[in-house]
Parts: C-alpha cells; sequence; structure tokens
C-alpha cells in the first residue's frame, strides 16, 4: 500500500508533568477567587479532622501523665474537659473516671462529623470544578485543536485540585492542631506542647494533609472527565 | 548498521551484530525492527514522491459530504451531499448565511467534527479512519486554527501561548523558544512577547494566533472568522497577514467568513446555502466586482 504523500503518522503527542504542572498552577492564580473557596472548604474540614486527631493525641497523653501521678479523676472534672460532653449523662460515676461506653460514643459521633464534613467538602469540590469546566469549554476545545489527546485535558484538572487539596490541607492541619494545642495549653499549662508525642501528632497531621489531596482528587474526576469529553469544535461555539 | 531501541529496557541495539533478541532484558526485538522497516519505507516512499512531485495535489478532498444533527424529536441536516476539493496552498473562502452550513463543512474539512457519511481526505487519508491519536496528531502538525474569538490561554503569555502547540508536539525548549520568538517577530509582535492576553489588544491577540496556527509548521491554516471581532482597519491587517503567509510560506489557507474583504484576497470562494454548494468562485470571476463593493475605502 503506498501513500502518495504525507508523513508517517506517529503516536509522538505528549505533555510531560512538568508542563502541565506549570498550567495548572498558572490557571490557579487567575482565578484566585474561586481558588480561594475551594481550598477554603478543604482546609475547614482537614482543620476539623486534624483538631480532633490532636485532640486524641493530647488527652492520651494527659491520660498517661495522669495514671504515672495516680490521680483519680472526678466525674466533675472528666466533664469540664473539652469535648468530653454527655459522659456524665450515661452513668460515669462509678469513681474510675468515664464511663467506657460513653467515651466511645463519644469518639463515634466525633468521627461521623468528621466523615460528614469531608464528604460534603468534597461535594463542594466536585460543584466548583464543574463550573469552572462549564466556563473554560473554549479554552478546553481549543487545547483539543492544538492536539491535545484528553488524557492532558484529564491531567490539568487533576494536578490542579491536588494542588490546592495539598494547599488547603496543609493550612488546614497546621491551623487546627494549633488551635486545639493553644485551647488545652490554656487549661493544662503551655508546657503541654513540650510533653505530648510529637512524633504521632506529626504522623497524624501528614495523614490529614494525605486525605486532603485524595478527597480534592476524588472530588475532581467527574469534572475532570466531563471536560475531556468536550469536542475540539467547543473552541469555535460563542455562547455557553 | 541500524540501531533499535529496545521497548522493554531502552537499551540502544545494534541491530547489525544482535540478531533478534535484546542482549540486554532478553526481549523480542523483532517486532520493533518491523515497525523501524515500515517507517523507514513509508518515509523513502514519501521523500521519493516529493523528489517525482507526487505529492497530493488536493490536501483536502471531501466525498458526498453529509451531516446530520438530531435535535429533539427532528433531525436537521447541515450539510446534504457536499463535494469540495481544495488544493495545496490555495486560499479559499467559505461564505454563507448563518444557518446556510457553512461552520459544519468547515468542521468537517478541519478535522473538528466526523461527518454522518460521505468522506473526507486530509492530504490522501481518510479521516473516519483515524483514532484518537492520529486525529491529535492531525490537529497537532497538520492544521493550525484561527478563531473568530482569538482563544488565547488567557494564564499564559503570548510566547508561551505560540509555544503550546510545540510542547505537544515533543519540541526541545531551545527549538521551541527559536521558532516562538521568530514567529512572533513575523507577525510584528517581537516587542510583547511577554504580554498576557489581556494586555494585548484584539488585533495583537490576532496576530499571537496567527504565529501560534503556524507553530508546527502546518500544511493547512483553517481561520474561522478570523476578523469577526476586529475593526476595519485591523481586520485588513489581518487578512494582508494571511495573504503574506499563503503567497510566501505556500501555507493553504481555508476560511468560514461573513467579511467581503477576504473576497480580494481568496483564490476561490465557496458559496453555500441550505447544506449545499451553490457555487464556486474564481479569483478572475471576482475581481469585476471590487469594484462595486468596495467603493472608495482607503
Amino acid at each position: 500500500m503506498e501513500r502518495q504523500s504525507g508523513a508517517v503518522i506517529q503516536r509522538q503527542i505528549k505533555l510531560s508533568l512538568g508542563q502541565a504542572f506549570k498550567i495548572s498552577l498558572r490557571s490557579i492564580t487567575l482565578r484566585l477567587g474561586r481558588a480561594a473557596v475551594t481550598a477554603a472548604s478543604i482546609f475547614l474540614a482537614i482543620a476539623f479532622l486534624s483538631s480532633v486527631l490532636a485532640t486524641k493525641v493530647i488527652q492520651d497523653t494527659l491520660e498517661k501523665e495522669r495514671r504515672e501521678r495516680g490521680r483519680v479523676m472526678t466525674v466533675g472534672e472528666a466533664v469540664s474537659l473539652p469535648g468530653v460532653e454527655g459522659a456524665a449523662g450515661t452513668g460515669g460515676a462509678e469513681g474510675g473516671g468515664l464511663s467506657a461506653t460513653g467515651a466511645q460514643e463519644e469518639e463515634a459521633r466525633r468521627w461521623w462529623l468528621v466523615t460528614m464534613s469531608l464528604l460534603v467538602c468534597l461535594a463542594g469540590i466536585t460543584n466548583a470544578m464543574l463550573m469552572s469546566v462549564t466556563e473554560r469549554f473554549r479554552e478546553i476545545g481549543t487545547m483539543k485543536c492544538l492536539g491535545a489527546l484528553d488524557s492532558f485535558i484529564v491531567r490539568l484538572f487533576l494536578i490542579e485540585s491536588a494542588l490546592l487539596g495539598v494547599i488547603g490541607s496543609a493550612a488546614g492541619a497546621i491551623v487546627g492542631t494549633l488551635l486545639i494545642l493553644f485551647l488545652y495549653s490554656i487549661r493544662e499549662g503551655f508546657s503541654l506542647p513540650g510533653r505530648i508525642n510529637w512524633p504521632e501528632l506529626l504522623a497524624y497531621m501528614a495523614a490529614s494533609v494525605g486525605i486532603g489531596a485524595v478527597i480534592a482528587l476524588l472530588a475532581a474526576i467527574a469534572p475532570a472527565v466531563r471536560a475531556a469529553r468536550l469536542p475540539p469544535s467547543a473552541a469555535l461555539r460563542t455562547e455557553i | 548498521m541500524p540501531t533499535i531501541k529496545c521497548p522493554e529496557c531502552k537499551e540502544e541495539v545494534d541491530t547489525g551484530v544482535v540478531a533478534t533478541v535484546c542482549p540486554n532484558c532478553k526481549a523480542d526485538l523483532r517486532p520493533a525492527i518491523e515497525e523501524e522497516a515500515r517507517i523507514r519505507e513509508d518515509q523513502d516512499v514519501s521523500r521519493k514522491a516529493e523528489e517525482d512531485g507526487l505529492v497530493a495535489e488536493f490536501i483536502v478532498r471531501t466525498k458526498d459530504l453529509v451531516k446530520e444533527f438530531v435535535l429533539g424529536g427532528t433531525v436537521l441536516r447541515a450539510l446534504k451531499g457536499v463535494k469540495l476539493d481544495i488544493r495545496r496552498g490555495e486560499y479559499i473562502s467559505i461564505m454563507g448565511p448563518s444557518g446556510s452550513g457553512k461552520t459544519t463543512l468547515f468542521n468537517m474539512v478541519g478535522g473538528l467534527d466526523k461527518p454522518t457519511s460521505g468522506t473526507v481526505y486530509i492530504d490522501e487519508v481518510d479521516m473516519a479512519q483515524l483514532d484518537a491519536y492520529e486525529l491529535a496528531w492531525l490537529r497537532c502538525r497538520k492544521i493550525g486554527y484561527i478563531f473568530q474569538t482569538f482563544n488565547l490561554i488567557p494564564v499564559m503569555t503570548a510566547l508561551e501561548n505560540v509555544t503550546l502547540p510545540m510542547i505537544f508536539a515533543g519540541a526541545t525548549q531551545d527549538e521551541m523558544m527559536e521558532r516562538a520568538i521568530h514567529l512572533l517577530e513575523t507577525v510584528g509582535l517581537g516587542d510583547r512577547l511577554h504580554h498576557k492576553p489581556n494586555e494585548l489588544s484584539g488585533g495583537q491577540q490576532q496576530r499571537v494566533a496567527v504565529a501560534r496556527s503556524l507553530a508546527n509548521a502546518p500544511a493547512i491554516v483553517l481561520a474561522d472568522e478570523p476578523t469577526g471581532n476586529l475593526d476595519l482597519r485591523t481586520g485588513k491587517e489581518i487578512i494582508d497577514l494571511l495573504r503574506q503567509l499563503n503567497a510566501e510560506e505556500g501555507v493553504t489557507i481555508i476560511s468560514a467568513t461573513h467579511d467581503l474583504k477576504m473576497i480580494d484576497v481568496s483564490d476561490r470562494i465557496v458559496h453555500i446555502r441550505d447544506g449545499v454548494i451553490e457555487r464556486i468562485e474564481d479569483r478572475s470571476e471576482i475581481d469585476l466586482e471590487i469594484g462595486r463593493l468596495e467603493g472608495a475605502e482607503d
């Protein structure tokens, strides 16, 4: 089969990760307002998550200290600690501190709240990104006319969302942890930061950032796929 | 002796010495060797064809093009059997009122959309046979696009906008920069390389778009209403620019337009109405009308 003209059609279209990263970063800085809102929702959800985790670490430390000193906590003192509401109501007056089921119920409720907030955050991000895709239909169509593959478009949107996720989560983890540390320090003395288990705390913070990034990534999948499906002729459309 | 890159371990293997197995990872090299031979054969054929002057005379050919859109319950027949052949190096304008199928035909010949029936050959390659990768390659390397709304990426400077197609084509940083700067200078924007689109006027943005369309030295430039959003004088500048490119670089230009100023520079004008080609005017026929239309303009 002889082709009269035209060079060989090679599969030579590429967009390196570095280039995609640069383009995504620029996109964020252009639409800083919307990016800030998206990042803020992650920030809040992850601040909540890391504050719950930090509370756990601090309370473990306090519990350990109390056992070492052999003090028996009265129920009154137990109730006055932040985050321990309702323990008195479940009959924890046996002189041995908090009732096990009361604390468990508390813990479960807290985790339920955190999960809900993360899901709400995910829905919010998906919504914001879908809006972004709708606004950028011409840009996406143009990129396809320039030769971009569907996977490039997906890549750009996922990177953009992951970037916002990491930035928002990092800020949220730091603020959430420090806030809780501060609040507990008021009660337990400002030597508290020196007494807690930092490796564990830092590990939890890193995990929070990881979770935030994953949530942002998951939230962006549907919008990114929608964007990738736009035809190149979208570049010609003059209305949304 | 030719060297082959092993698909498994990426080592360069001298095929003159070794037979069919990669000395590094023992992968079977035969498919890679065959592919290499095929590529070389194709290149030889192309080179020979060009030397013999056998390059395709028609860079775009359409046969019985039909495009139907299903809108709600009704079927809208945008194109009702269109045959159009465009020669290499031609400057052709497609003109027609709204709803005539002008944009649809434009999308067909530009590889932006697939017909319901009929075929489009771009450089003798049937568009329908191409997969997503090959279509992307086509749009990247063979066709350049210019839009009515300029469509520059707002987050990138003029220089970066022009280099974007080159990034997709896998050019090196040095090549990209050199060529992009040269292109922007050709369109007269050598002093505006690092300006973002919102710092450029409409005419300047369109010039960047023209430079971008030439980034990978395409055979065809597709222009959709290039002067639609420009005032009279800037529009004329862009038309002159396109005419200059057509004359000097031999790039085939296909434009869909309402603009009567385009008539003067086109080699042929395709008038389309109601999904069929009404008539095709040739350059020689047009000259007689210009006096009446343009009047005392400049």
